[in-house]
């Protein structure tokens, strides 16, 4: 009994750690369909600013937190004008030559200007200790990152499928000339989302990183497992990923209880198993 | 006057033929990563390299020596291999150095041996590697030169009972049947030996089951970076060290990656040859030295075994300039003091004695950053794996 809670508790605050670092993703691949691998690029420069206004700077976390994520932001409305507005209209390969040449370079810049070692980011001692739930502690961070996890959920799926905001945007990237006829200001459209998928990025970041910890190499160490997230989801769903993360995350703890030595295997495994009967993911509605 | 100006012909054709007399360049090849997720090897060696140089001077007796840096971007023995034959070959190096990973070293031994070129490793610690040619000299240490001093210790503070929680990959394994092997001969008992994948990510289902066992001692060995901070950060926040299981380590508080490691890591324990806090006076001056050239540098046990290969290399290159076989036979027992203690060179093994201290991270007082503290000299060991 005690085994299946731990299964239960572990995979749950695993699968919400996937959901968080991988839910910017779901926006720019799965809503705008751009194959933006420089997903965990953002990430990277989120948490890299997080832990420069932290530790560099004496500030505290609550305020660094934002302070980083608006900063991403920034980052990405600057970088959108200039590159990705251009990347849109390739096709799928150069979007992927693209954007990962993309990656390389922020890995180069942090590497240059950082270094190659572990970015930490100190948490505030409210968040340091474990909560005693009886049969056993879970410490607070992972609370943390449920919660959010919860509240991200909720706020996308209510501005994506319930705000006009949201139906400018699936009409956008539906149809983006008739789109535009109509009066839609696509290009606007367009910022917003990528900016809203390059927070996500960062926030994920700075909240994963007590399990996935940042450094120079985050984009690509980790790109596997956002890509994962996303296609078992299912490209332009939202909550086909959260069901997809969660999903992984209590799969891959389990097995790790149960068989520890082959946990990597039985991961992918069901990962392919799942792709070649849905190759469009869990909720998917499939490429256009 | 003409027998003058005979004499000063014969001194020039003399000093042209002959290229290992005096003032001529030696070259020195080293091998690292300088770019890719492993760069931060490539700068400690660099780092340490160039203290060194500054510190001696490009003079080492008669000659000059030159370092060549190549980059060989993590572990990939061919790429080393053809590194190796360009330097032999065009830029006629007499000295190979470097070397993090294994295959990379047991790709060149064919070649060393060949053209009878000492190669130094600065890091590489698969105790087999120096059977693969008699050119290899080791600054750094072997996988059972810390593990199993670890073990005896660890039985001798009353620990009977211990899991052991390794990464699934070649060093981890030999790590843990190294520890297995010597604290079962003084009769302690290792009640789970775990291998975690080396993708792992949520180290909590590995923690929880060490915690299930309620050993005296988990024995951990990781990769550093990301698996190390998970692993550590995970045994803190499940409450093991509250519940009185202690940690035992070598390499995971290296010092590169410490401070991010944060509170979490306090009271650590770990068995090294390497602390960037201990105490002695050359120990200070190398750290000093360091930071004076570079302000942000670190010193872990790579920088310390890239400054101990520099000096072997300027011992070989005074005693026998580009001689190869002169040239390890002049260092073969060679003692110094190191910035880790006293060391010296073994004969047999080719790698270095040297003292095995047991540590715990500690905040420091003056400094407020987290230090491997040395609590006692453990052992005073050469390769410990040599015979296996």
């Amino acid at each position: 009994m005690s085994l299946l809670l731990n299964i239960a508790v572990d995979g749950i605050a695993y699968g919400m750690i996937l959901f968080m670092i991988s839910v910017g993703l779901s926006v720019t691949m799965g809503l705008m369909r751009v194959i933006n691998l420089a997903h965990g690029a953002f990430a990277l420069v989120g948490g890299a600013l997080a832990h420069t206004i932290t530790l560099r700077w004496g500030i505290g976390y609550y305020v660094a937190v934002p302070l980083a994520i608006a900063g991403t932001i920034a980052l990405a409305l600057l970088s959108e004008r200039v590159l990705f507005r251009r990347i849109y209209r390739l096709g799928e390969l150069q979007q992927v030559l693209a954007t990962i040449g993309i990656t390389f370079m922020v890995i180069a810049v942090v590497n240059r200007l950082l270094g190659s070692s572990l970015l930490s980011i100190p948490l505030p001692a409210s968040l340091q200790h474990s909560l005693d739930l009886g049969f056993r502690v879970l410490p607070a961070h992972r609370l943390v990152v449920i919660l959010a996890g919860i509240a991200v959920i909720i706020g996308l799926v209510l501005t994506l499928d319930r705000s006009r905001f949201g139906t400018r945007l699936r009409a956008s990237v539906d149809n983006r000339n008739i789109a535009s006829s109509l009066g839609i200001n696509t290009d606007r459209i367009y910022a917003a989302t990528f900016c809203l998928g390059a927070g996500l990025a960062a926030l994920g970041g700075i909240l994963g990183s007590e399990l996935l910890p940042i450094d120079a190499y985050y984009p690509l160490r980790y790109m596997v497992l956002f890509l994962i997230v996303v296609s078992v989801g299912g490209m332009g769903s939202i909550s086909g990923s959260f069901a997809a993360a969660l999903a992984l995350g209590v799969l891959e703890t389990a097995s790790r209880y149960l068989i520890p030595d082959a946990g990597t295997i039985v991961f992918f495994a069901l990962v392919m198993a799942l792709l070649a009967f849905r190759p469009a993911g869990l909720l998917g509605k499939g490429m256009t | 006057m003409h027998i003058f100006k005979r004499a000063a012909l014969a001194a020039t054709i003399a000093a042209l033929c002959s290229s290992d007399s005096w003032a001529d360049t030696i070259k020195v090849g080293v091998i690292a990563e300088f770019s890719g997720p492993f760069a931060m090897y490539g700068k400690q060696y660099r780092e340490a390299v160039e203290t060194y140089v500054a510190k001696h001077g490009t003079q080492a007796g008669e000659h000059t020596i030159e370092f060549i840096y190549k980059d060989v971007g993590g572990s990939n023995p061919d790429v080393a291999k053809t590194l190796a034959q360009e330097l032999l070959i065009r830029e006629e190096v007499d000295y190979l150095a470097g070397f993090t990973f294994t295959p990379n070293a047991l790709a060149v031994a064919p070649l060393i041996d060949q053209s009878e070129t000492p190669t130094v490793i600065f890091n590489a610690a698969t105790s087999s590697i120096n059977k693969g040619s008699q050119y290899f000299l080791r600054t750094s240490y072997t996988l059972p030169q810390v593990t199993a001093p670890l073990a005896d210790w660890t039985f001798d503070q009353g620990i009977k009972t211990v899991v052991t929680a390794v990464s699934d990959y070649g060093p981890g394994i030999d790590a843990e049947k190294a520890f297995k092997a010597a604290f079962e001969k003084k009769g302690g008992k290792v009640v789970d030996a775990i291998r975690m994948p080396v993708a792992t990510t949520d180290f909590t289902p590995f923690i929880q089951r060490v915690r299930s066992q309620n050993p005296n001692a988990v024995f951990a060995f990781l990769p550093g970076g990301p698996p190390t901070f998970g692993f550590t950060k995970t045994y803190n926040e499940n409450g093991l060290a509250k519940s009185g299981i202690r940690f035992l380590g070598t390499a995971e508080t290296e010092e590169s990656n410490l401070q991010a490691l944060g509170d979490a890591a306090i009271g650590l324990t770990t068995a090294f040859h390497y602390s960037a806090a201990h105490d002695s006076d050359v120990a200070r001056e190398f750290n000093k030295a360091i930071k004076d050239k570079f302000p942000n540098a670190i010193t872990n046990w790579a920088s310390v075994g890239a400054y101990d290969g520099t000096h072997l290399i300027y011992e070989m290159v005074k005693a026998a300039g580009s001689d190869g076989p002169k040239a390890l036979e002049a260092v073969k027992a060679l003692k110094w003091e190191s910035p880790r203690g006293p060391v010296e060179m073994d004969p047999q093994t080719r790698t270095v004695k040297q003292n095995v201290y047991i540590r715990g991270v500690e905040r420091d007082t003056v400094s407020g950053l987290l230090v491997n503290r040395e609590k006692g000299v453990i052992a005073t060991v050469g390769d410990l794996g040599w015979t296996q």
